[in-house]
């Protein structure tokens, strides 16, 4: 059994349709710690002492934003600046988070379609979250591919709950250890792996 | 048929109480002043119906302000006495000393001798607890400053009482024989078991009141007997007089501190409203009492000199009942209140001269005199205070505002504001600018009609009471904010929402650090410090105009405020424990140490590593830098 933290990241909750069916359906997990960030910090002053105690009681971190400005949102930003101090996080003497894994879990408004070389975001989602990949690995811990929910302006009610259903699985099997990361690993993001999965499991 | 019979008295009593206080209180005298005229027109100046037993019934009647500070106590819980103990001690100790020292001089210069002098100072700087409280109750001005003060002279004065009248014997000039000190049980024991029996007897009461009465009277209540539940609260209330007189202290003191005991019980209402009857008959009584003692024989012998000495005397005790309000700051409206109200001599003073005539402090004729003094100027008192409110305090612009009826309010809200003053105001227009409704309570009047002429809808009525909130739609609402500028209201509030409405979430005002204390031992968890924020604001401009980077200076008011809040937690856990041994000034510096050299000990206030990495400088320039787990 692993234990989870999703640090959710959403300045403007409210007006986010997907995002609210997506954690309602997370937040019970018994494994599973869920964290609102802006809920928690709205003045951006972060309790760091706090933040680095959740990490180290958690095995698998999950950043679970909106992609804005092809990047995470401000607060996880400065949540990253202040926590993941030096000699604690990274440094050679920092190695609170050494063998943890990361995964990220975003929401973009454009179709995966968009972000494609020659397309109209010219780069990959993953060219996008290098930073936060090599950040994860200055730390010492495994990046997992990430998992996206993307053209959420066109999702209909019943997709969006398709999604959250998947979501839900997809943590409770992370939880459960029933996913092999080192097959995870090769793929370019976790909805590829587990459609893999879906294939191969009708084939 | 002569005045023997007891039914004959208290035919004569009951019809004087009946048909002339309703009349007084209808032309607006007050009722104290119909039961002194009742006394006068049945004593031996007009109709003669009650003799020399006048003197015995008014000692009998005493026993009606025994009562009243019973139930005074039972209204005033002991941590609002224990807010009043400057007003007590400061107040209430200048008033006797500076007035007996003042009364005392000048009788030495008249030629009394100064023995009885000092017995004239002392006796006469007393006022009337009867006179004065109950007058003040019937006005409604108990809760005003006005009141309060008062109450707090007069409470220092009934237990400064007690030692005068264990220094009496010392000023007396023939000794006098020492039966009387056997009356009590104690007075025949030696110094230190006399002090050790009136501690224990003191703390009889307060244990016994809190941890035996409540399921004493929790049984008898079980019984379903009303009046044995009133005989219980009598027997109470007589038990302690007698238990107070036998180790010599007053009575009256000793029902107070057991009415104070109680009045965090859940009996408090039923006992008050048993012994109220009662205590009214009894002052009544007592009132009666003394206007039929006035002796006007001896008034009319000495006109001048006796009602000169009654203007003398409320005068002086006027005059220096004022300056030292204003010395404590009392508003000279409140002040004109508190100083004309409490200048008669008062009841004690009877028992005091007696007790001088006795061991021949004073000369008799003095004393007559002056007991006819007493006596006139307790009258005088209910027709001065109606002289002051017709006459003068139109002068200063302040009259007593009319009550009015509570609002009938119609609206639903998830919110209510209680308390719309320059801070609840802030609080509920910015819910309303965002859409969330608020029923606002506030029960100053004239600010609901300036709100209302505004068009915010505004409802008067005292939020502390349940009946109000049930109407302003508690049951539905969500969430209460407590607001008033008075801290005894925002925590009689919060009881009674506690109580009354426990699934409505609490936010407080806060007007100080102790009274943040207060309200986080009342267990509430939101209490808002109503300047903190505001000082902070300040001291981050303060930094940045010393060229500190604002968003620095911003963080660091930041992590200031969470410190000092996480302080204030610890600190409002420590107060129970600490309260018995430090006198309140000690500890304010104690607390005051202990904030700042935890101001200077906290690493939390240094932390923004993150934006500034010495240490990884440092690695990096030793070439030591590597990513942690790999080799």
């Amino acid at each position: 059994m692993s234990r989870i933290l999703v640090l959710f990241a959403h300045p403007a909750l409210e007006k986010s349709r997907v995002n609210k069916s997506l954690i309602k359906e997370i937040e019970n997990i018994e494994n599973v710690t869920f964290h609102d960030l802006y809920e928690e910090y709205p003045d951006f002053y972060i309790d760091i002492k706090k933040e680095q105690k959740l990490l180290t009681g958690n095995d698998i971190i999950i950043f679970h934003h909106p992609l804005y400005w092809y990047s995470i949102p401000a607060l996880l930003k400065q949540w990253e600046d202040l926590v993941l101090e030096h000699n604690w996080a990274y440094g050679s003497k920092g190695n609170a988070l050494v063998g943890k894994k990361l995964i990220q879990v975003i929401t973009t408004g454009g179709t995966s379609q968009a972000y494609k070389k020659n397309s109209f975001n010219r780069f990959t989602i993953r060219e996008f979250l290098i930073p936060i990949e090599q950040t994860a690995v200055l730390c010492g811990m495994i990046y997992l591919p990430p998992y996206l929910i993307q053209g959420t302006h066109k999702l209909t009610g019943n997709e969006i709950e398709t999604y959250a259903a998947e979501y839900h699985k997809f943590i409770l099997n992370l939880g459960q250890e029933k996913i092999d990361l080192n097959d995870l690993l090769k793929y370019e993001t976790s909805n590829d792996f587990l459609e893999k999965l879906i294939t191969n499991k009708n084939a | 048929m002569h005045n023997d019979s007891f039914f004959f008295q208290a035919l004569v009593y009951l019809t004087a109480a009946v048909v002339s206080v309703p009349i007084a209180k209808r032309i607006g005298l007050g009722s104290v002043l119909g039961y002194l005229i009742a006394g006068v027109i049945i004593g031996p100046l007009i109709l003669g119906l009650v003799g020399e037993e006048g003197q015995d019934i008014m000692h009998f009647a005493e026993f009606g302000v025994v009562m009243m500070l019973f139930v005074i106590g039972l209204e005033l819980e002991p941590s609002l006495l224990w807010k009043m103990r400057t007003s007590i001690l400061g107040l209430g100790g200048m008033q006797v000393l500076v007035t007996s020292v003042i009364i005392a001089v000048i009788a030495v210069i008249i030629g009394v001798q100064w023995q009885g002098a000092v017995a004239l100072g002392l006796t006469l700087s007393l006022s009337s607890t009867a006179i004065v409280l109950q007058t003040m109750n019937e006005k409604g001005l108990m809760k005003t400053d006005a009141g309060q003060s008062s109450f707090s002279v007069l409470l220092f004065q009934d237990i400064a009482v007690i030692p005068m009248l264990a220094m009496f014997p010392l000023l007396a000039t023939q000794t006098i024989s020492s039966t009387d000190d056997h009356t009590t049980i104690v007075g025949s024991l030696p110094g230190w078991a006399q002090t050790l029996a009136v501690l224990a007897a003191v703390a009889i009461i307060v244990v016994g009141g809190k941890y035996l009465m409540r399921p004493v009277f929790r049984f008898i209540a079980q019984t379903r007997l009303l009046e044995i539940f009133t005989a219980a609260a009598l027997l109470l209330v007589i038990a302690i007089a007698v238990l107070m007189t036998q180790v010599g202290l007053s009575p009256a003191l000793g029902t107070f501190l057991a009415g104070v005991v109680l009045a965090n019980s859940e009996y408090r209402h039923e006992l008050i409203s048993d012994i109220e009857p009662f205590k009214g008959l009894l002052l009544g009584l007592f009132f009666i009492s003394v206007g039929a003692s006035i002796n006007f024989n001896l008034i009319l012998d000495n006109p001048l000199l006796v009602l000169g000495l009654v203007l003398a005397l409320m005068t002086l005790k006027s005059l220096i009942l004022f300056s030292l309000g204003k010395f404590f700051k009392i508003n000279t409206d409140q002040n004109l209140i508190f100083s004309i109200s409490l200048s008669q001599a008062g009841e004690f003073a009877f028992v005091l001269f007696s007790f001088a005539a006795q061991s021949m402090i004073i000369e008799a004729n003095i004393i007559n005199i002056m007991i006819a003094v007493v006596a006139l100027s307790m009258a005088m008192t209910p027709i001065v205070i109606i002289i002051n409110e017709k006459l003068i305090l139109p002068h200063f612009g302040t009259k007593e505002k009319e009550e009015k009826e509570a609002d009938t309010i119609d609206e639903e809200n998830p919110v209510i504001v209680a308390g719309f003053d320059k801070f609840g105001n802030v609080v509920g227009r910015l819910l309303k600018a965002n859409g969330i409704g608020t029923t606002v309570l506030d029960f100053n009047s004239d600010r609901v009609e300036v709100l209302r002429k505004l068009g915010i809808k505004v409802y008067y009525g005292d939020a502390s009471r349940h009946e109000l909130l049930h109407a302003a739609g508690a049951e539905k609402a969500k969430l209460i904010i407590i607001a008033f500028s008075n801290a005894e209201k925002n925590l009689a509030l919060v009881e009674t929402v506690k109580k009354h409405f426990p699934h409505l979430k609490i936010l407080v005002r806060a007007l100080d650090r102790p009274d943040a204390y207060e309200l986080l031992s009342a267990e509430v968890k939101d209490v808002y410090r109503e300047t903190i924020d505001v000082s902070l604001r300040m001291g981050i401009d303060a930094m940045r105009y010393l060229g500190v980077r604002a968003h620095h200076a911003h963080r660091a008011a930041k992590t200031f405020l969470k410190h000092d809040e996480r302080a204030l937690r610890n600190l409002a856990e420590m107060r129970g424990d600490k309260k018995q041994y430090l006198s309140a000034a000690k500890q304010y510096i104690a607390e005051l140490e202990e904030i700042i050299q935890s101001d200077s000990t906290d690493p939390e206030l240094e932390r923004d590593a993150g934006w500034d990495i010495d240490s990884l400088k440092e690695e990096v320039n030793k070439g030591e830098f590597k990513i942690p787990g790999k080799s």
